[in-house]
């Protein structure tokens, strides 16, 4: 027996899947709370964990420092620090988790931006005996800006405040008032001890008075489902698949991921730009035709009409499409350490499609701990966040960020390295 | 015509599926000449089966390329040549073997073939003209990867720097390159080794038999089961014997252990990864165990 077909056996375990991201620094107990949720989730190994504690005696900790097991890069080892986005994986029978691990400190701002882009949770860290800093409360604000949907505010080192209520409370109503400057539609505030495993897992016995969830629970049972725009159909063409074999000589299809609402065949659409109209005549995945497409789906659509359509094109409804834009308004995250000027230009994608865009204004630039909007400088810095003005060479299908996280967003690229520079997130276009 | 999801949920291996398709036809629509990392494993066969779905009903646009190491299981050589024929791709094999014969690299009777692999395959990417090489890599494995981006930038001499990477954002993303850089491109970084499990049991493709429980004659090498073999000469001390093993990964034979097992079928393996209690990797690669930042450093030298 050379080889063997396996033979279907399951649909594989029915399972969800929850993205989240953390922010806190290593003093926050953030890496010790990771490896706590790997430990307790059974997605640590023997050989893993012997590393770790191996690591842990020739350092002289007398403790295993669970943090080992997320700083993945030798100089982060050696520095003690995270430095990049660190991307865990563990499963409980209802979820499957990814966890994008950032860095807390300010210059690693591009590292959180990263992080919270395709979360759907954003999981805030604050060590119970200080309480709301300015780091947290930056950490809040990116993770509004990102409309990461359901935020967690984590009070951690219970243990070392003698699991007090009022420490609870007092951090829980500053975090509440300060989020209500935000964009934040779902909050839980969760007192734990990552080290001591109150509430990560297991309900805690020395806090009795806190009726809420654990972390585990509330991980696994946030409703996620709802935060997709199944409403407005956007599918942006990534690629046109065109067999010209004999058995499928007159296929032409269009692929792509659907990025809003829920296409069916015989729905009419327009081809954007262009502005040309058809009907669904199927919608295809692998081999099968199916009734129904919608986010996060990869499919290919196959039209009625013989309309031109290529990559970069977008297929909507008709009375329910982006306005194709040259001149988009947007606030922009930027990730290189030469700034971002007026005038300046640079390439940009933008779902599937690629221009090159020209800056126009700096507006201001965004105290990201204070909020305030500093309109008196006119250029971003490494890690700073601002609203800009960007005029692009040819239109962009684009919607505004609250509304569709996918249309809503783009990178910049510097064209001289080819680095991504920029991350922006669309407020209107015109 | 089938009405799958009447609450509009997808599991999470249909979304893992939906991003890693998304990946192959962005790489395919914005690379001039991309090749596909084809070892036979089992990884690199969910590779395969996501890009003949990406393209379908169209043939995937693109060439496969395998490292030969000349010790490689034959099984696996067999489940390749199945893929490549049932598919109809090209395969081209750049041989380790050929490579020391050209002085391509060298063979000091110290180096692992796994290492050797790495200059035979950066000569192969070179030669091909290859912009973007789509590895089976996945960000479970070990910690270094843990940290890789879905596209991994590599410069002139195929090097990877862990502290100069692109931000990847959304699921936009860069594939800018200059002239001589390419970009090795990781569809199934989101997936465990339960999902590949998974996935194979649910799509029921094909994979190499030497996955499942098999007899074998192995011996007891650095605390694993090597198989014996022409190419693996017994040392002093050392005895072989018939065992009921089989491997949880597959890669130069001679460095490869398997574990004693008698799961024979993909449930029976998804049960037994589930309660695994080490890595696949920690288990039976030789090539990872030297020291505990080995997989970083091959990884900065051109390494997949």
């Amino acid at each position: 027996m050379a080889s063997v077909s396996t033979g279907s056996t399951n649909d594989g375990r029915k399972m969800d899947l929850l993205r989240f991201a953390t922010a806190g620094s290593v003093d926050d107990g953030k890496s010790t709370l990771i490896g706590r949720l790997l430990l307790d989730s059974k997605a640590i190994f023997e050989d893993q964990l012997a590393a770790v504690e191996a690591t842990s005696s020739a350092k002289g900790h007398d403790y295993t420092d669970l943090s080992l097991l997320t700083d993945g890069l030798r100089s982060e080892r050696e520095q003690g620090i995270t430095i990049d986005v660190a991307y865990r994986y563990f499963a409980t029978p209802k979820r499957k988790f990814i966890i994008a691990d950032t860095p807390g400190h300010v210059q690693y701002t591009r590292n959180m931006v990263t992080g919270a882009s395709t979360a759907d949770l954003g999981l805030v860290l604050v060590d119970a005996r200080h309480g709301m800093t300015e780091q947290s409360r930056r950490h809040a604000v990116l993770l509004s800006l990102l409309r990461v949907p359901h935020l967690v505010l984590a009070i951690n080192k219970m243990d070392l405040v003698d699991y007090s209520q009022e420490i609870y409370d007092q951090i829980a109503a500053d975090f509440t008032q300060f989020a209500t400057k935000l964009n934040v539609p779902d909050l839980e505030v969760i007192p734990i001890s990552a080290l001591q495993g109150d509430n990560v897992v297991e309900r805690s016995e020395n806090m009795k008075w806190y009726s809420g969830p654990t972390l585990m629970h509330h991980l696994e049972n946030v409703h996620v489902a709802s935060d997709r725009d199944l409403v407005d159909v956007r599918f942006p063409v990534q690629y046109v698949v065109r067999p010209k074999s004999d058995e499928h000589h007159d296929y032409r299809g269009y692929a792509g991921q659907v990025a809003g609402g829920v296409l069916r065949p015989g729905d009419e659409v327009v081809v954007l730009p262009s502005g040309m109209t058809s009907r669904i005549a199927g919608i295809d995945l692998f081999d099968r035709e199916i009734g129904e497409a919608f986010p996060p789906m990869s499919v290919t659509v196959r039209l009625e009409d013989d309309v031109d359509v290529s990559r970069g094109d977008m297929l909507a409804r008709v009375n329910n499409a982006p306005k194709p834009s040259q001149d988009i308004d947007a606030m922009i995250c930027w990730m290189t350490t030469n700034p971002l000027r007026p005038r300046q230009k640079l390439a940009i994608k933008h779902t599937t499609r690629s221009a090159r865009a020209l800056v126009k204004d700096v507006q201001y630039r965004l105290d990201v701990n204070t909020l305030h909007r500093d309109s008196a400088t006119k250029e971003l810095g490494l890690n700073e966040i601002g609203r800009i003005q960007l005029r692009t060479t040819v239109p962009l299908l684009v919607d505004p960020y609250s509304k569709n996280r996918t249309t809503g967003s783009f990178i910049l690229i510097d064209e001289a390295t080819g680095v991504t520079v920029g991350a922006g997130m669309i407020n209107t276009a015109s | 015509m089938t009405q799958t999801h009447p609450d509009y949920r997808l599991s999470q291996l249909d979304q893992l599926e939906a991003e890693s398709i998304h990946i192959f036809r962005e790489v395919a629509a914005e690379f001039e000449k991309p090749v596909l990392m084809f070892s036979g494993g089992k990884d690199s066969i969910v590779m395969m089966r996501l890009a003949e779905k990406a393209f379908y009903p169209a043939k995937i646009p693109f060439p496969v390329l395998q490292v030969d190491t000349g010790y490689d299981f034959p099984e696996v050589l067999q489940t390749r040549d199945n893929w490549v024929s049932r598919l109809g791709v090209k395969l081209i094999v750049a041989s380790v073997e050929d490579a020391i014969k050209n002085g391509i690299v060298v063979d000091d009777g110290k180096t692992s073939r796994n290492r050797l692999q790495i200059g035979t395959l950066l000569n192969a990417l070179e030669e091909g003209g290859f912009t973007a090489a789509f590895g089976g890599g996945r960000r479970d494995e070990e910690k270094a990867r843990a940290k890789e981006r879905v596209y991994s930038h590599r410069d002139e001499f195929g090097q990877w720097d862990p502290k100069n990477q692109r931000p990847e954002l959304w699921s936009l993303y860069n594939g800018r390159l200059h002239e001589g850089e390419h970009m090795r491109i990781f569809p199934i970084s989101n997936w465990t080794e339960l999902d590949i499990w998974d996935y194979i049991g649910r799509e029921g493709i094909e994979i190499p038999s030497i996955y499942f429980s098999h007899q074998r004659r192995v011996f007891q090498r650095d605390g694993m089961l090597l198989t014996e073999s022409d190419y693996n000469p017994l040392r002093n001390g050392e005895v072989a014997e018939e065992r009921t093993v089989r491997f949880r990964t597959v890669g130069d034979l001679t460095l490869t252990g398997c574990v004693e097992s008698t799961a024979s079928t993909v449930q029976e393996i998804i049960e037994e990864v589930a309660i695994a209690r080490v890595t696949e990797r920690g288990a039976t690669r030789g090539d990872d165990r030297f020291s505990e930042a080995a997989m970083e450093d091959r990884k900065k030298e051109g390494y997949f």
